[in-house]
């Protein structure tokens, strides 16, 4: 009896140690230039999606490649699509030097619709995007709609026709991409149908279902559903063609709809650390970009080639966020 | 190929040495997980995801020991729900309905038991659904559209009802405050953020693990208290610890109809174990309950949800391993774990890797076989639980409550949230509101919601939408016979035996 009571008492306290061990706050510890302790990457999300995965590719592909010499937690702060994180970092854990933080092209278009509070591009430093996704646009394979053509004359002759199926609400990237087609096809974006799902999963369900017509996705999410048969990519929306089984789509450009949609998957740093512990980072990165372990985790992701470090990435994701905020007040989103 | 030639291949992959240790591994992490309040099925595989990448674990192996866990994770969440009428996750939280009652009559040992074999049943009966129907299941759950789901929805709402129906009208209450606290948070459709006063931390809503560990653990722990305080603490004794056969065999049908109502649900993409159980539950009460003993320790009570929500968890790897589309939260988690190793899910895995389909589906039938081996021994220990006293054992949840909150929301802000919810669980108990309507209207709210308005959207605003299908008609009937014939049939019934008593 007693020693049964003994063991829960000790299954108890020793979980509540292990899962405690998991989400201590250590101090930044900065004592020497070249080796960093506690190197951390913060996924504003909860596990499993994209921002994981953005962790997860810096994480391991920095250990593996041997340019840090311990592990880097990857620890989540979801809330508000990162809106949470962001404030938080700006706000309290403006020095650290040993975080990163996982961002990407929703983050700009958030920043540009004014998301994330009082804070705007300008509050964080910018260090570097490592890979890239592309839109995409997909139809039911028993779709009448055989090119992206097809698509906009139906979208030109009725509007109300075409129901898009997409991850995400008003004003989130797929929105923006259906947007998008719609201006190219000379419509006012307000008139398009357009049904919001959880994520990419669900709104391919429903093309798959016929409840919507078309989906505004990414490339990720169309792999291992090609070779089913049950879906057809009517573009790519990327400046050129893609590598290896996506290489047979054409792109929208090239179908002479000038639309573009790269999802940069990157990373800021807290805005007050000093520009010596930021040049860290980017030698870092720019040496793990070269090598072949970082080309390996970035393939097995399904994430595309895109490698900005620096000052040039900062330069890109301010233009990006102004070229945004206009867009945004074009398509009539603006507050 | 040949359903039998496919799954005898899976069982020489499932078989092998490291793949059953694995198997057995990930239940056993799985068991731990569903116990603890506060950390789910979800952050067990997600946490343990990356350590399987690392350590260099084969794809198949990775898989079982990530599935293992999902599975684990449904027995494992029974323990806290039974013994401290605490669910240690989201779709444990109806087995608090008869477990909790059945532990205070001494019971907690049969309880436990019976929950092991009843999530077997129902786990069994999954993957058996699984390996013979899975393709036809996945062509009919994308005819589920956003009409058909909210008709379900609705159709879950007037279920409700029967589940607490001692006082209607505080019922529909604590189901509307639900659906009310729901609304917090960004708009799923427009983007748009209602009732989060400017604060990020509200943006993505109240996290259902916030909103169970507040109301259910803080307002125990606060119960407890009080009773501690009042001195009315009555002791609770352990009568026997294992289950009688006659027992099981009276809860076979209950165990048989709420595997395959589980595992229905289970198939359709986003609803989920918890709806799975709260549909079970009521049916089994609406079938059975004659002398009213549903809700004060009734063994099919407990049998109903086990069995429903081992069988969801099994039916949502229905649309992962077929169209690569997620039923869950954690199959899609899973699903990222089989894209970092190379292997896309869909129509062509079955042909294309068969290793690792047929792995998979034949180590869960191994998988819930080692579960139960693992769960009927170990159930005397977990009924001590009962005995720790009281300043052990408070703390000690609260500890871990909280410590599963912060791991996951890594913010104060989350901790001060439980903590008002609790407050707010507590007054709501003593006030004699029932806390499943509450939960189920905080889920189904949010999700019957975001499908009125895609249907909407669908068809342009006309209503029509919702009436289409055959399949919304036919949920509209069965809520109609709930709602309107159930209650005059009932009425019926009652004034002719009044006649009679009279003559």
């Amino acid at each position: 009896m007693l020693t049964n009571r003994f063991s829960i008492l000790f299954f108890v306290t020793t979980l509540a140690a292990l899962s405690l061990q998991g989400c201590n706050n250590t101090q930044p510890n900065t004592t020497s230039k070249t080796e960093r302790k506690n190197l951390e990457c913060i996924a504003p999300a909860k596990p499993g999606g994209g921002f994981d995965l953005t962790c997860r590719l810096a994480a391991n592909s920095l250990k593996e490649s041997k340019l840090i010499s311990q592990p880097m937690q990857v620890k989540y702060l979801p809330g508000g699509i990162g809106a949470l994180a962001y404030n938080n970092i700006v706000g309290s854990r403006n020095k650290d030097p040993n975080i990163i933080i996982a961002a990407s092209t929703g983050s700009a278009l958030n920043l540009a619709q004014g998301k994330f509070g009082e804070y705007d591009e300008n509050a964080v430093r910018w260090l570097a995007a490592l890979g890239a996704d592309f839109g995409v646009v997909v139809v039911n394979s028993d779709s009448p709609w055989q090119n992206l053509g097809d698509l906009m004359e139906a979208l030109k002759k009725n509007p109300e026709s075409v129901v898009f199926g997409a991850a995400g609400s008003i004003g989130s990237q797929d929105w923006m991409k259906a947007s998008l087609l719609a201006k190219a096809a000379g419509l006012d974006p307000k008139q398009m149908r357009f049904v919001a799902y959880e994520g990419g999963g669900e709104a391919l369900a429903s093309v798959l279902g016929g409840q919507t017509q078309v989906c505004p996705c990414d490339v990720s999410e169309m792999k291992g559903q090609l070779e089913s048969g049950k879906f057809r990519i009517l573009a790519v929306l990327a400046d050129d063609r893609l590598e290896d089984e996506f290489a047979e789509y054409p792109t929208a450009v090239e179908q002479g709809y000038d639309v573009t949609w790269p999802v940069w998957r990157g990373y800021y740093v807290p805005p007050n650390i000093t520009e010596e512990e930021y040049q860290w980072w980017v030698d870092k990165m720019t040496k793990l970009v070269e090598t072949p372990e970082f080309k390996q985790e970035l393939a097995n992701r399904g994430l595309f080639p895109y490698v900005t470090i620096g000052s040039e990435y900062e330069t890109l994701v301010k233009k990006q966020v102004k070229d945004f905020r206009e867009l945004v007040k074009e398509i009539g989103l603006s507050k | 190929m040949d359903i039998l030639d496919f799954l005898l291949q899976g069982f020489a992959v499932a078989l092998t040495p490291l793949n059953l240790a694995m198997a057995l591994v990930g239940g056993f992490i799985g068991t731990l997980v569903g116990a603890l309040p506060g950390i789910g099925p979800i952050n067990g595989v997600a946490v343990l995801l990356p350590i399987s990448y690392t350590l260099g674990l084969p794809p198949e192996t990775a898989l079982i020991m990530l599935a293992g866990i999902y599975y684990g994770a449904e027995y494992g969440g029974r323990i806290s729900s039974i013994l401290l009428n605490i669910p240690g996750d989201s779709s444990a939280v109806m087995s608090t309905l008869d477990g909790y009652p059945l532990a205070h009559k001494g019971m907690a040992g049969p309880a436990l038991a019976l929950s092991a074999i009843s999530s077997f049943i129902g786990g069994t009966i999954a993957v058996i659904g699984l390996t013979l129907f899975a393709p036809l299941l996945a062509e009919m759950a994308i005819k589920f559209g956003p009409a058909e789901y909210f008709s379900l929805m609705i159709f879950a709402f007037a279920s409700l009802a029967v589940i607490v129906g001692k006082n209607p009208l505080k019922t529909a209450i604590a189901a509307v405050l639900g659906v009310m606290l729901a609304t917090v948070g960004v708009d799923s459709g427009t983007g748009v953020l209602r009732y989060t006063y400017g604060q990020p931390e509200l943006y993505d809503g109240i996290d259902f693990l916030i909103v169970v560990i507040g109301l259910f653990a803080v307002s125990e722990i606060l119960l407890l208290l009080e009773r501690a305080h009042m001195g009315r603490l009555i002791p609770v004794a352990i009568n026997r610890t294992m289950i009688k056969l006659e027992e099981v065999l009276a809860c076979k049908w209950t165990i048989l109809r709420s595997s395959i109502i589980g595992f229905i649900i289970g198939v359709l993409p986003g609803t989920g174990a918890s709806i799975a159980s709260a549909v079970a539950y009521s049916t089994e009460k609406r079938l059975n309950d004659s002398e009213g003993t549903f809700g004060k320790g009734d063994f099919r009570g407990l049998a109903a949800p086990e069995a429903a929500n081992n069988a969801a968890a099994g039916g949502a790897f229905v649309p992962m391993l077929t169209l690569g589309i997620p039923g869950s939260g954690t199959t899609a988690i899973l699903l990222g774990a089989l894209l970092l190793y190379n292997i896309q899910p869909g129509p062509m895995l079955f042909a294309q890797q068969p290793e690792i389909a047929g792995g998979l589906i034949a180590s869960m039938y191994i998988g819930n076989l080692m579960l139960l081996v693992l769960n009927l021994p170990m159930v005397g220990l977990f009924a001590r639980i009962l005995l720790i006293p009281n300043w052990l054992l408070v703390p000690g949840i609260a500890v871990m409550a909280f410590v599963g909150v912060f791991s996951v929301h890594g913010s104060m802000v989350s901790i001060l949230f439980v903590l008002a919810i609790g407050v707010f669980g507590y007054f709501l108990r003593k006030l004699k509101y029932s806390l499943i309507p509450f939960i189920l209207g905080f889920v189904l709210g949010e999700l019957m919601e975001e499908n009125l308005r895609r249907a909407l959207a669908i068809s342009g605003g006309d209503m029509g939408i919702l009436f289409q299908s055959q399949i919304s008609q036919s949920l509209w009937v069965l809520t109609f016979s709930i709602v309107i014939i159930l209650p005059i049939v009932r009425l019926l019934f009652r004034r002719r035996l009044l006649e009679k008593q009279k003559t």
